[in-house]
């Protein structure tokens, strides 16, 4: 089902002309209400005036993370404080945190395209609706929470920590849909299985995001749950998740584009990047009112496709993604990308992806490490066969990535797994 | 005619196999033979234990990678070329030994735990050539 048919399949012209409009207004609104952009476009010696449509947009700076960093906590508001009515944050691993302010309407936008979402999925006002992703400053769990709502759905706000709890919900409550990280379904998935329960389980629907994984992840999520598997994906700094998410096709991340408008550039130059090739995704918010961001680098590589979606939706397309430009890893020159070697792991079609890679230094040669677990439906009590998996997934890795990986199988349910995302790279050059 | 053995993965670190024997105790599981087949980095444990079954069950519930497989147990006499004569039995057939290890110790005889590339026929040819081969209730009790 389609939501909003009214944003989500106008035409071109109609989304331009909506897109020019609003950026006009966004470019004035910060332009005299925060001092950070107001200096920006005055070093470019841009003003207001000059951007007079969307075609105009590569006029602007753009804003980085570390923007957002100096400006702690409150900093790039474009509206007075008492317009503010919730802030979330996401954890800096180094140093401040990135804090996010939304006004009321910043709130009924976000949870207007969660409800996109969520009806592009299947979900309906009949569905029940678990959302397992962490309530708090993170913007999962509050941000699924109001968009189920706004839909009229029911939401089960069943939180992540108790994996036991919420696969005894889920058959008690007979919930048909969920809403969480890919990897922590896939634990979810392995709990149902021990225990049995498959056939008390009436999911039929999963919108899963805030990790990048990969087709074959979803495969093997659709195939041991018999459910279907949506992608969704947003970032705190922009609204958090429902940017985008995949329509039934797969072919894509519909982007609601009348909010938050996407470009695609490269990493490097900055400079804008043909349709279709890969970049970095940047953002312009057009309508948020709280903290408005002009050109957001997001650091997310992927591409754009304008082409029409078979599921009657307008709204552009961005692909799966390629990884993050600072997840990325280069191991003796090469760039690796995590979600390859999952990739890789998944299409031997033997081993679910817990994995660890390990990146070292000796003598100034880079190491790659990958701890694989050892999963029972392939485990042999020969030492030879568990010898050839070993050769068998570093060659599969290989294949990947054209580097050669030490593998080390380890036992079951040993690498860490949270509840959110999971840790998949530890890289010891940087630890010195 | 076979004897269920029970092989676990476990990684060479330390008190993992302490673990394992930890969780068969607490379920009043005997471990009554054990052999341990190790790389640098991981072993493979195989073990005759008094309850397989519900030991595979409890090594799994305490998050290891446990299967049963089926082995050929065989007792021999302590005479010169016995060992030698069984084997030939087996590889004069075209049958790989995968691995095989002592069970049992006595003053006359001892007894030995066979996998080979094809278990039914190694017991037939051991039965065929006068072999003593073991039943399980010889070994573990099933009702244990
Ligand atoms: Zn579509």
């Amino acid at each position: 089902m389609i939501w909003n048919e009214a944003r989500e399949c106008m035409s071109r012209d109609e989304m331009t002309a909506m897109q020019s409009a609003r950026l006009v207004k966004l470019v004035n609104r910060v332009y005299h209400n925060v001092e950070f952009y107001r200096k920006k476009m005055q070093y470019l010696g841009i003003e207001p005036g000059d951007i007079k449509g969307i075609e105009d947009i590569s006029k602007l700076p753009f804003t980085t993370k570390d923007d957002l960093r100096d400006n702690y906590p409150f900093g790039l508001l474009a509206v007075p404080h008492s317009e503010i009515v919730r802030v979330h944050a996401s954890s800096g691993t180094t140093g401040k945190a990135t804090v996010v302010s939304y006004t009321r309407k910043d709130i009924e936008v976000w949870q207007e395209c969660v409800a996109r979402v969520l009806a592009m999925c299947g979900v309906t006002r009949e569905d029940k609706v678990q959302i397992a992703y962490g309530y708090g400053l993170f913007t999962g769990g509050l941000g699924l929470h109001y968009g189920v709502e706004n839909l009229g759905a029911m939401a089960i706000p069943i939180s992540t920590g108790n994996t036991k709890r919420l696969v005894t919900l889920m058959k008690d409550f007979e919930v048909t849909a969920i809403a969480c990280t890919p990897s922590y379904l896939l634990h979810i998935a392995e709990m149902i299985q021990d225990e049995k329960i498959i056939d008390d389980i009436k999911l039929k629907v999963a919108i899963c995001g805030a990790e990048p994984w990969t087709e074959n992840m979803r495969n093997e999520i659709e195939k041991s749950l018999r459910i279907n598997a949506h992608d969704i994906y947003g970032l705190s700094e922009v609204v958090g998740p429902g940017v985008a998410a995949d329509c039934i096709h797969h072919k894509g991340l519909h982007v609601y584009e009348d909010h938050y408008y996407p470009e695609i550039v490269d990493a490097d130059t900055l400079k804008p990047i043909p349709e279709g090739e890969v970049g970095e995704l940047v953002f312009t918010t057009l309508t948020k009112e709280g903290m408005p961001l002009i050109r957001y680098r997001t650091k997310d590589l992927t591409s754009i496709n304008y082409s029409l979606c078979e599921c009657g939706r307008t709204l552009t397309r961005i692909s799966r993604f390629k990884g993050r430009s600072d997840d990325m890893l280069i191991i003796r020159g090469v760039n690796v990308f995590p979600s390859q070697i999952e990739a890789a792991l998944l299409e031997m079609g033997e081993t679910k992806p817990h994995y660890l890679m390990i990146v070292d230094r000796v003598n100034n040669l880079d190491t790659l490490e990958i701890l694989v677990e050892v999963e029972e439906k392939f485990f042999a009590d020969e030492i030879k066969e568990l010898e050839s998996l070993t050769k068998r997934i570093a060659h599969t890795i290989h294949n990947a990535i054209g580097i050669n990986a030490k593998v080390k199988l380890v036992e079951p349910k040993t690498l860490e797994r949270s509840m959110g995302k999971s840790k998949r790279v530890i890289d010891k050059r940087n630890i010195e | 005619m076979f004897l269920k053995q029970l092989s676990v993965f476990i990684e060479n670190r330390e008190g993992r196999l302490e673990r394992v024997s930890e969780a068969l105790s607490n379920e009043n599981i005997n471990i009554i033979f054990l052999s341990l087949a190790d790389t640098n980095e991981y072993g493979l444990l195989r073990m005759i234990v008094s309850n397989p079954e519900k030991a595979k069950e409890v090594l799994r519930n305490a998050g290891f990678s446990a299967i049963l497989t089926d082995v050929v147990a065989v007792n021999l006499p302590h005479e010169v070329g016995k060992l030698k004569n069984m084997l030939g039995a087996i590889s004069n057939n075209g049958i790989n030994v995968e691995y095989m290890y002592s069970i049992l110790s006595g003053m006359k005889s001892g007894a030995l735990a066979i996998k080979t590339s094809d278990n039914e026929k190694t017991y037939k040819l051991l039965k065929e050539n006068g072999f003593e081969l073991l039943k399980s209730e010889q070994v573990y009790n099933e009702d244990n």
